[in-house]
């Protein structure tokens, strides 16, 4: 069957399940549309915490991110699972037991200040506006490359499925149907990476497979990767090429960053009892950690592959002919993703063969020197399109091709339903509800609700069409706001009683401002090229570059806001009482009942 | 629950739980997979993508067992 009608099958099977699931589960109350009814089973919660947190950033981005660099890039890995070590312990349970809708609902009340909690609204806006557009973009390429239709139209039907079970499903309909889409995603993510590692090492288990041998060769098949790469003067792939304090900061503002992102803490919300909080966080990690054992496998095992294909002969041997690439069915997938301006290649020194080397390696060039190479001829190749290409690359059967079409767009619009729901809830709620007009009924709040959803999903296409130039750059963003200001004010409300609404706001704001002006100072104002005044090669203070500030931007705001506290009144007694029964697990289901 | 005492008890024992798992979760991807690395590479290869996210999982689902049964001891769980 043509490849192309098996993408439209794949993709248009998933879309017509999320749309049967928007009709099943509409939500008829607000408790139903910003928490699920609260009757969510923890390992189902798990399964649409693991379809919500895995983007098309863990999807599509990662392997490549680790392909490429190696080791070094490690710190994705843990940094994105070891965030749920805090998220389980610290906070979770807690704000589960508080038994409200919003992140900063939670704030605003323990910190008795509307302040505190119109810092955190716009906090949460800015970071989910700016991790949205990613999505979007993210679907409107995978429509382009999959069905062959423009960008626009693969983001318009996009959004419209979204719209159809976000605006009347809200935290139901997002989901049942972020259930659906994990196991879409995951299906589509482990199968190649199952053909992949039995291909190459005999291993069904891709994870097992990296550290196993390659059947080929019979030697360990990160040796021979480590070898092929060195041989072409890159760098080592199993050991650390870059600087320890960064890499341990990185990591670390990523576990923070993660454990303070609203999208994701609100799912908690969704669960019966704070017992099941708490084996929902494991049970995200369970799904979370399907995708992310197998990531790095997948990133090795492509590495190999693609630099044996330009290598046929090894690395010593003669490289491949254009003829080659442009006869041998084995090398289809270049001229399919040639086309999208992603992947190129050129004939520099007019030889018939393309030489893929680190033309930087002065190894390299000495050998590019005695045989007439005059740089890399591998112009581009864009790391994301890694996973979407891997199962061209290892030569797949089509239905698996079609299944990652699916498994991608899945990761992108289960991702931008939960975030665009932290965005409406925290309008309708925190801002409407909260502050313009606290008098409004239970049925007005929840028709603004579908509203703000409505309004939402538009901002978030319009952005998706018309994307800032510097979208790539803003997940640093993101996570160092949820690192800086969100993740320090919740822990601090849970684990002290002595933090005031004084301290709670000024250590927001001092993380909140710091961290960003850090990050415009190396990547420029608003990330308006030429703007910075310093680069992430040449940082401002102690070699620490700006993606690795969010845990600067913590610590600065967990020491402002103990400080000011301090020197400040304590909090009113019904606070400390309020401190202590969410410690308590005992009285959740009385708190839902409130509602 | 009424008694201040009994309270403090439960939450003093919480916050060592809580303290020795994150003991473990620091050590692990930032000492054996991080600033062990030039002293044993492979084994750090190992731990910073595979070994450190299943001590996360051990970690979260230790806690979550402990944590239900340390609620019962102490008559606070959700009946």
């Amino acid at each position: 069957m043509d490849q192309f009608v098996l993408n439209w099958i794949f993709i248009g099977a998933s879309f017509a399940l999320y749309i049967g699931i928007a009709i099943w589960a509409r939500a008829g109350s607000t408790s139903e549309f910003y928490a699920a009814g609260r009757g969510v089973h923890p390992v189902l919660n798990g399964m649409a915490t693991g379809a919500d947190w895995m983007s098309a950033a863990s999807f599509i981005s990662m392997a490549g991110l680790i392909a490429f660099v190696g080791y070094d890039n490690s710190t994705f890995l843990m940094g994105w699972t070891g965030g749920y070590v805090l998220l389980a312990l610290m906070l979770a349970p807690y704000l589960r037991k508080f038994g409200k809708f919003t992140v900063p609902e939670f704030i605003g009340d323990r910190f008795y200040s509307p302040t505190a909690r119109l810092v955190a609204v716009i906090c949460l806006i800015v970071a989910s506006i700016t991790y949205v557009i990613g999505q979007m973009t993210g679907v409107g390429v995978a429509f382009g490359r999959f069905l062959e239709v423009s960008n626009t139209t693969g983001l318009l039907i996009g959004a419209a499925v979204v719209f159809a079970y976000a605006v009347f499903g809200g935290m139901k309909g997002v989901t049942y149907t972020q259930v659906a889409q994990y196991v879409v995603l995951i299906t589509a993510y482990t199968i190649p990476a199952i053909f992949i590692s039995l291909e190459l090492t005999g291993n069904p288990i891709p994870g097992l497979g990296l550290f196993g041998t390659e059947v080929s060769s019979g030697e360990p098949l990160l040796m021979k990767l480590d070898q092929l790469v060195t041989e072409l003067g890159f760098a080592e792939y199993t050991t650390r090429n870059s600087d320890t304090l960064n890499m341990v900061l990185f990591t670390l503002s990523l576990m923070i960053g993660t454990a303070g992102l609203p999208h994701v803490i609100m799912r908690f919300f969704t669960v019966p009892t704070v017992a099941a909080a708490r084996w929902s966080a494991g049970w995200a990690l369970v799904f979370i950690a399907l995708l992310y054992l197998t990531a790095p496998a997948v990133g090795a095992m492509a590495r190999l592959n693609i630099t044996n294909q330009f290598w046929p002969d090894g690395p010593q041997g003669e490289a491949v002919s254009v003829e080659t690439i442009a006869n041998d069915p084995d090398y289809n997938w270049m001229a399919t993703w040639q086309k999208t301006g992603l992947l190129g290649w050129e004939d520099l020194n007019g030889d018939g063969k393309i030489q893929y080397y680190n033309d930087k390696s002065p190894d390299m060039q000495a050998r590019a020197e005695a045989n007439g190479w005059v740089g890399n001829e591998l112009t581009k190749f864009d790391r994301d399109i890694l996973v979407l290409a891997n199962p061209e690359i290892a030569n797949l059967p089509g239905w698996v091709i079609g299944l990652v079409a699916a498994g991608g767009l899945a990761a992108a619009l289960s991702t931008a339903a939960g975030l665009l729901l932290a965005i409406s809830s925290a309008v309708s709620h925190d801002l409407m509800k909260g502050q313009l007009t606290p008098n409004m009924s239970e049925a007005n709040e929840l028709l603004s609700a579908r509203v703000a959803m409505a309004v939402a999903i538009a901002v978030a296409t319009y952005l998706g069409l018309n994307p800032p130039g510097f979208a790539a750059q803003t997940v640093a963003l993101a996570f160092g706001i949820a690192a800086a200001s969100i993740f320090p004010a919740l822990m601090m409300g849970i684990f002290s009683k002595r933090v005031n609404n004084t301290g709670a706001v000024a250590g927001m704001l001092v993380g909140l401002i710091v961290t960003v002006v850090y990050i415009f100072l190396h990547k420029g104002w608003f990330f308006i090229p030429g703007t910075n005044s310093y680069t992430d090669a040449a940082p401002l203070l102690f070699g620490i570059k700006s993606t690795s500030f969010g845990v600067i931007g913590a610590i600065l705001n967990f020491a402002t806001a103990i400080l000011v506290s301090n020197a400040t009144e304590e909090p009113p007694a019904e606070i400390q009482e309020l401190v202590e029964s969410v410690r308590i697990p005992r009285g959740a289901g009385a708190a839902a009942a409130d509602h | 629950m009424s008694d201040k005492p009994q309270a403090n008890a439960y939450w003093a024992a919480n916050i060592r739980i809580v303290t020795w798992c994150l003991v473990i979760w620091a050590i692990v991807p930032f000492g054996f997979g991080i600033l062990l690395e030039p002293v044993m590479p492979g084994f750090a290869f190992w731990v910073a993508q595979q070994g450190s996210i299943l001590v996360f999982l051990a970690i979260i689902f230790f806690y979550a067992w402990r944590m239900n049964a340390l609620d019962r001891e102490h008559g606070v769980d959700e009946q």
